[in-house]
């Protein structure tokens, strides 16, 4: 897919890179299987965790079947549906989201957009993708094990997860997840440690941190966040392996489970859940940081217009980020833990909203007054806004402590998790994807395909979403297989319910039309050329297209303004590329 | 978690400190042409793999600040019985520490470039370090003879848990360590060696102040702070 | 334009739905009408917001799409609008939070008059103790769970012999007078969750936690867990009936006490050991 000519890595001036060495392939394997090339590592990772991620969907298929036509599939039993429900949180949440936004844009775009040959530390690079891809191995090989997979839910709170009345609890499938998970995060952790590196010592000349584009401001920020925060996952896998397989006591107090008594006493479940939710709730920001960076870009683009207000959408980035380590008991309101923590948290929790909302304004106000082409990336930057805004408005409802109450572990909470890191992320990573296929095959995605794609996914997974918030609100709780004859719910919310069903089976078929275009584009697209959106961020600037090893040719580029030089007055074109020396504006030469 | 929020607000204190000197105020846009210094990117003087390698080392502070976290806010329940320290631990701690002044040592002839007593250093850490290993392994066993068994107690659990999770760095440590030593044993002194052995060192030091905090912690001279801790977090 | 159109429907249509629905929380039954109001608040405030950013975002689509030979403002930033913004959004969030506080400090606050009222999960059962005579509960451990004491309550304590233990059945409140809901689990997570009561609360194993709560309306409703609790999770149902005082007097009657209950457990037994004796002869 990517054409790499070993004869134009070999003129590479090694002096400009200094200490760090670029790996040459010498054979195909090397080239195409175990690459050290950023955009071959991107490119797996990619297509793995897309792989992956259509698992999930189909997994969702079933049980969106199972919610809507309950009594129609006989061989989605209780256990199943809540070992479909665990796999499909898990990997979409890690292995699709997480691996797709820092493993994939990561890899791909920050030596392209910074301007730099390759990662800093290839070896380890690599070495991150196929520990990630071992990770998805051992994960899905807990659909064969006895037992089956895990049906702890994502969150794999103990005690339950590692008991005998959870599907997989005694068996394979929880032993699977938590090692598959440790392998992920120590992957993770190389690739992570390769992303921040690279952006802090293999920026090219000219590239000050405050002339980066907000995608790469979002990448690094998220990979210093996941590179905190997994480890506080890692601690709660490991102790609940102890747990699970030598008894000890962290997570298990004195139970008596189905009338026996077990050995254990005296362990804290709310422990797990701080640990867990210590890295899950940073988890959140590491998917929409990156997701609001991609799309502060594409916006940019796609309306011609610089974006507006750059010095506060960097620091709501960098602020979100810190913040996001001091709200995660949010997500435990009703757990049992000290109350009193609520005052806090609800407090850190709000505040949160207001970085959160400039970077909305900051997003529309680019829009306004813009020159704005409604392409794809652009359409999906759209609905990502409203979809965004939609589920972060809902997250005012579940952060605020008391509202929370009546709301938490209902249908409401599902749907404003999907719609704000779901959907929204979503969106971004679709937009994203129509936006560099180009840069990456040299050739535009089918147009006519990706309008269908388009609003089939932004209508259908808003009429999903939208709508479930009200069940929730009805106060029908999550993780039920079936509602069963309960008086509260009424007729009505099963005919809902079965609306939801048919729009999820919709909207995950468009997404087999989007593979399709992604294959079929690949051959028969139109030739697009090195810069088809006229866009002014270094990645599009590139010598060759798709960028050959090594990115730059001969020479490294050297970068002379910020990246959002659009309609710049005085300019002759509605872009200056970052690498243009003050092209056509010669009174702002001296204006710093 | 507040060992952890500890941990994360020096963490905090250092990128803010680093963030200072970014001009993240400047306005650039109005900036156009101004490419800095000629000759090399934007990258600072200390050299990538030595950053590399302290972004890791906030990781795996994180990593033990977390386990801290939860051995604090576990200790003092009812069913906690502290495990003893064998006595075998205060040689571990010292051989350790003699391993990290080696390391120091290697580190400073090899800035003088004197290859052979570099190497020297290097063998006397590695050692040393492995000496440290096998003490662990030997405490371990005598803790397990005595009838303080993983499963028996949560303090034993934690002890086994922390102390192996540092042992499996240590011997990472070894790997790179015996890695660098090979890689030296020419005795030729070059940039590389230097940046290697270097780097090796802070390793070395770094995992040796995560023990002595550990010791501390098992000996039960970090109890007031655990006691603190409870009370702001139950 | 067909984008502006769909954006336009998309944030008419959403407060449309959010008029007309017919799924809507359930008719309350307790004094937290405090929390349904500040749902209600923080809905005007979130939904004012989303539609006037979807609409501002289809204006700009109308206004500014692109034409042949348009070209976009020049505008880096403009720090008076962004503060002006950023300060209006934080007094909306306050208005959100104070009031959110403040029902929160009541919620966490129990009344001293409220009476105290054991609920224990197991998988996946309901079962509940109510203090006796002495109005006090006993103390309760689940190492003392055995034949006759599914709940573990210490048989030493005497303050537990005359509690009333039901096992899987009924629990019965009298209407109007507060109480302090005791929640203790045997095994695994469960949340105790009465829609109607609008609050809930996780049942962890190895502590006691708690929510308090006034009914304010008699009837007959449905506990759910709201925890997921492995496979019967859905199935773990229960009721709680609201009386006026003197039904919910009669039915403490008719209740058994602790003491009872082990005392007809060591009968079973015995008879038990009887009827094996006299078989095996």
């Amino acid at each position: 897919m990517v054409d790499i000519r070993s004869g134009a890595s070999e003129a590479i001036p090694l002096a400009e890179v200094e200490d760090v060495e670029l790996y040459h392939p010498k054979s195909w394997w090397t080239h195409y299987v175990f690459s050290q090339d950023a955009k071959i590592i991107a490119i797996q990772y990619s297509m793995t965790a897309i792989a992956i991620g259509m698992v999930a969907l189909v997994l969702s298929w079933l049980m969106r079947l199972q919610l809507g036509f309950p009594g129609y599939f006989d061989f989605i039993d209780a256990d199943h549906y809540y070992q479909f429900i665990t796999m499909h949180g898990m990997i979409m949440v890690i292995y699709l989201l997480t691996a797709l936004f820092l493993g994939g844009f990561g890899n791909y775009l920050i030596p392209l957009m910074i301007g730099a040959r390759d990662m800093v530390f290839p070896y380890a690079n690599m070495l991150s993708y196929w520990l990630y891809l071992l990770a998805v191995l051992v994960l899905v090989s807990g659909f064969f094990l006895p037992g089956g997979p895990t049906g702890a839910g994502w969150t794999l709170y103990p005690p339950q997860a590692i008991l005998s009345g959870t599907p997989g609890g005694q068996d394979w499938g929880i032993l699977v997840m938590l090692f598959s998970l440790i392998l992920f995060i120590i992957g993770f952790t190389m690739g992570g440690l390769n992303y921040v590196v690279t952006v802090l010592q293999a920026r090219a000349r000219g590239m000050t941190l405050m002339r980066m584009p907000l995608t790469i401001w979002g990448i690094f920020t998220a990979t210093v966040m996941a590179l905190l925060a997994f480890p506080a996952l890692f601690v709660a896998c490991v102790m609940m392996l102890f747990d699970r397989l030598l008894g000890t006591s962290f997570f298990m107090p004195a139970i008596v489970e189905m009338g026996q008594q077990l050995q254990q006493s005296g362990g804290s479940p709310i422990l797990f859940q701080h640990l867990f939710w210590f890295f899950g709730h940073p988890e959140v920001y590491i998917v929409a940081l990156p997701a609001f960076g991609i799309v502060s870009d594409l916006i940019s683009t796609h309306a011609r217009k610089n974006i507006f207000g750059y010095r506060m959408m960097v620091w709501a980035i960098v602020i979100i980020g810190a913040l996001s380590f001091v709200v995660w008991a949010h997500h435990m309101y009703v757990s049992g833990m000290n109350p009193k923590f609520g005052f806090f948290f609800a407090t850190t929790t709000l505040i949160i909203a207001v970085p959160t909302a400039i970077k909305v304004y900051n997003w529309v106000l680019t829009l306004w007054r813009g020159d704005i082409h409604l392409t794809l990336p652009m359409l999906f930057a759209l609905a990502f806004i409203v979809t965004f805004v939609n589920g972060g408005l809902t997250g005012l409802f579940l952060g605020n402590v008391v509202v929370d109450v009546p709301l938490s572990d209902t249908m409401f909470v599902v749907a404003h998790f999907h719609m704000v890191m779901g959907v929204a992320p979503i969106m971004v990573v679709f937009g994203a994807i129509y936006h560099w296929y180009p840069k990456i095959t040299g050739r535009m995605l089918n147009e006519a395909m990706g309008q269908i794609h388009f609003w089939v996914t932004f209508l259908g997974a808003y009429l999903i979403f939208f709508p479930m918030h009200y069940l929730g609100l009805l106060g029908i709780p999550r993780r039920y297989h079936e509602l069963g004859e309960t008086a509260f719910i009424p007729e009505s919310a099963h005919t809902l319910n079965m609306f939801i069903s048919v729009m999820a089976l919709i909207v995950g078929a468009a997404q087999i039309l989007f593979l399709f275009n992604l294959a079929w584009s690949l051959k028969r697209g139109k030739p697009s050329g090195g810069n088809p959106w006229r866009a002014t961020t270094l990645e599009w600037q590139t010598p060759q297209t798709p960028p050959a090893h090594g990115n730059w040719g001969n020479e490294l580029p050297v970068v002379y303004r910020w990246a959002y030089d659009y309609s710049v007055p005085g300019a002759a074109e509605d872009f200056i590329p970052q690498n243009q020396p003050g092209l056509g504006m010669p009174t702002r030469e001296h204006a710093s | 978690m507040s060992v952890m929020l500890i941990f994360l607000a020096g963490i905090a204190a250092i990128v803010i400190w680093w963030m200072g000197q970014q001009r993240l105020t400047s306005r650039p846009w109005l900036e156009v042409g101004h490419v800095g210094h000629p000759g090399g990117g934007e990258r600072s003087p200390i050299p990538t793999a030595r950053i590399g390698l302290y972004v890791f080392l906030a990781v795996v502070g994180a990593l033990f600040s977390l386990f801290v976290s939860a051995y604090m806010m576990r200790v003092g329940t009812p069913d906690w019985w502290s495990t003893p320290i064998p006595r075998l631990l205060w040689l571990n701690t010292a051989s350790l520490i003699v391993s990290s002044a080696a390391m120091q040592w290697a580190k400073a002839e090899a800035q003088r470039g004197h290859g052979a007593t570099m190497r020297t250093g290097l063998l006397a850490a590695l050692a040393t370090a492995i000496l440290f290993l096998t003490g662990q392994i030997f405490a371990w066993r005598e803790l397990t003879q005595a009838g303080y068994v993983l499963a028996d107690n949560p303090a034993n659990s934690f002890f086994y848990v922390i102390t192996g999770m540092h042992g499996l760095h240590i011997v990472g440590g070894l790997i790179a360590l015996g890695r660098t030593t090979t890689r030296t044993w020419n005795g030729v002194v070059t940039d590389r060696t230097r940046l290697s052995v270097g780097l090796c060192a802070t390793y070395w030091h770094f995992m040796l102040i995560v023990w002595l905090i550990l010791f501390a912690l098992f000996a039960g001279w970090a109890n007031d702070f655990a006691d603190l801790c409870r009370q702001l977090l139950t | 334009m067909a984008v502006v159109l769909i954006l336009v429907i998309l944030a008419v249509g959403s407060v449309v739905f959010h008029l007309l629905s017919p799924w809507w929380w359930t008719p309350i039954a307790s004094n937290w009408s405090y929390i349904d109001n500040t749902i209600t608040i923080t809905f005007w405030i979130t939904g004012f917001v989303f539609v006037a950013v979807v609409l501002f975002v289809a204006y700009c689509v109308l206004r500014f799409r692109h034409r042949p030979g348009n070209r976009a403002a020049y505008e880096p930033e403009n720090k008076k609008l962004e503060v002006w913004l950023a300060s209006v959004t934080a007094v909306g969030v306050a208005a959100m939070l104070a009031p959110g506080l403040f029902v929160w400090n009541q919620f966490v606050t129990v009344p001293a008059d409220a009476t105290e009222v054991e609920v224990v999960g197991q998988q996946w059962l309901w079962s509940f103790r109510l203090p006796g005579a002495d109005a006090k509960l006993g103390t309760s451990e689940s190492r003392a769970i055995g034949d006759g004491n599914a709940l573990g309550v210490n048989t030493s304590d005497p303050n537990g012999l005359d509690d009333i233990i039901i096992e899987g059945g009924e629990l019965h409140l009298p209407v109007g007078k507060p109480v302090k809901m005791l929640l203790r689990s045997i095994d695994v997570l469960h949340d105790f969750y009465v829609p109607e009561f609008r609050a809930k609360m996780d049942m962890v194993p190895g502590s006691v936690t708690y929510f308090w709560f006034t009914p304010t309306r008699t009837g007959s409703f449905e506990v759910l867990c709201a925890e997921l609790c492995g496979t019967g999770h859905p199935q773990m149902r229960g009721t709680v009936v609201v009386d006026t005082e003197a039904d919910y007097q009669t039915w403490l009657q008719e209740q058994q006490t602790f003491t009872q209950l082990l005392a007809a457990s060591k009968e079973q037994q015995q008879t038990a050991i009887a009827s094996s004796a006299s078989s095996t002869k």
